[in-house]
This record gives structure tokens, sequence and C-alpha cells, in this order.
């Protein structure tokens, strides 16, 4: 099992044999990548902040309760953190099975949890400023207040 | 006490140093910290919270030495 908080670029091809094992029939990967627009602004270039302790922790917790519910043979997972330029990728996940449907099952539910759980924020720069974006799966936002949702 | 992203940023620093009472809770030095930072206070609805690298709530005990952390709503991925 690979997790890693990393300000490096992401490498696929070191999650892939990371997370790959002669049992597997079928290995997932999900990038998550920079998109160059969000809500309608045009975005032009991402900042992460984590905590990359406790973020490698929900990680690998998550990683072994996917391994455990979609009966993974192994997997990766993978965040970035600092300045992410378009297109450049800031989540990697592998995951390998014995079939293809539990792999993709699998990738879905990994990422879902992610966005609600690991304790990493990315900030928007747009040419006329910036801000901190609150995911609105996050558990932070879920506790909420319905009014300030 | 780790300050991350908005909350820092809100606060101008990443880590305070907070003095520890016996029979602190997660609120009881949330509002110590408020005292020092009353720009914090909008942020609080939406704050979840960790002792060593665990979620917590509001209510739970934090041991001496802990380290607490201030967690803004994520947005990784």
């Amino acid at each position: 099992m690979l997790i890693r908080v990393t300000p490096d670029e992401l490498d696929t091809a070191e999650a892939i044999q990371a997370a790959g094992s002669p049992a597997a029939g079928a290995i997932n990967v999900f990038l998550g990548v920079v998109r160059d627009n969000n809500l309608g602004r045009r975005v032009q270039y991402l900042e992460y902040d984590a905590y990359p302790s406790m973020a490698e922790k929900v990680m690998r917790e998550l990683a072994v309760e996917a391994k455990e519910r979609f009966a993974l043979e192994d997997c990766a997972v993978l965040h970035r953190t600092g300045r992410l330029e378009i297109g450049e990728a800031s989540l990697l996940i592998a995951v390998s099975c014995g079939h293809r449907a539990a792999s993709f099952e699998a990738g879905h539910w990994l990422v879902n949890e992610i966005k609600k759980k690991v304790p990493v924020w990315k900030k928007e720069v747009w040419e006329d400023g910036e801000a901190w974006v609150e995911g609105p799966e996050s558990l932070g936002i879920q506790q909420a207040p319905a009014s300030m949702r | 006490m780790l300050l991350f992203a908005s909350v820092a940023d809100r606060a101008g620093t990443r880590r305070v140093e907070l003095p520890y009472v016996a029979g602190d809770t997660v609120a009881s030095i949330r509002a110590r910290l408020l005292e020092r930072f009353p720009q914090l206070a909008a942020a609080v609805p939406t704050l979840m919270y960790a002792i060593n690298e665990e979620y917590a709530r509001e209510s739970d005990p934090v041991p001496a030495g802990a380290t607490l952390a201030m967690i803004p709503p994520v947005s990784g991925g």
C-alpha cells in the first residue's frame, strides 16, 4: 500500500507498480487534475495546503477500509501540495482487484471519501483575486446549519 | 494549536501555543484562541477539530501536551 502527501509531481507509473498484484485482473487509475475554470471563473492556478501527517493517516484509514469493502488486492493514494498549474495532477488513486467492476467502485468511493475527510485545502487563484475553496462534501460544510451551506 | 488554509490566513499564523488548564476540552481551548484571534469567530460554524491527528468533537477532553488542529472545510482532490 502506497500512501503519500507530497509537493512533488505525482508519478502514475510508480502508483500502478505499487498497487499491482499477481492476483489482480484490473488496475483502475484515477487522476484528479487542475481545471482552468470553476463556477464560471477562469482559474490561473491552484495552491494546495495540507496537514500532511494527518492527511496521510486519514488516507491510509480510507485505503484500509476500501481494501476491505471492495476486496482490493492493493492500492496507492497520493495527494500533491503546493502550487499546481492547469492540467497537473493533484490526486492519484490506483486500485487493483481480481475483476474490473470492484476496481471502478473502489476508485469512486475513495475519491468521494477523500473529498469529505482528508485535511487538504485548495486555494483558487484568479486574475483578479483568490479564495480558499470549501468543499461542498466536506464534513465541516455538512455539519453547518443549512443556511450556511 | 495548528491552523491551516483560510483559518491560518485570517489569524496570520499557522501555529499558536496556548496555556493548558486541567479539564480542558476542544471548546474551552477554542474559546482561549478566539480571545486572541476574534477574527476567527466567523469560521467556527464549519470548523472541524483534530486532537493528535484524530478528528474530535468540541466536547472532547484534550490531554496535556496534545496537538490540537483546527480543520476548516476540506477541499482536496
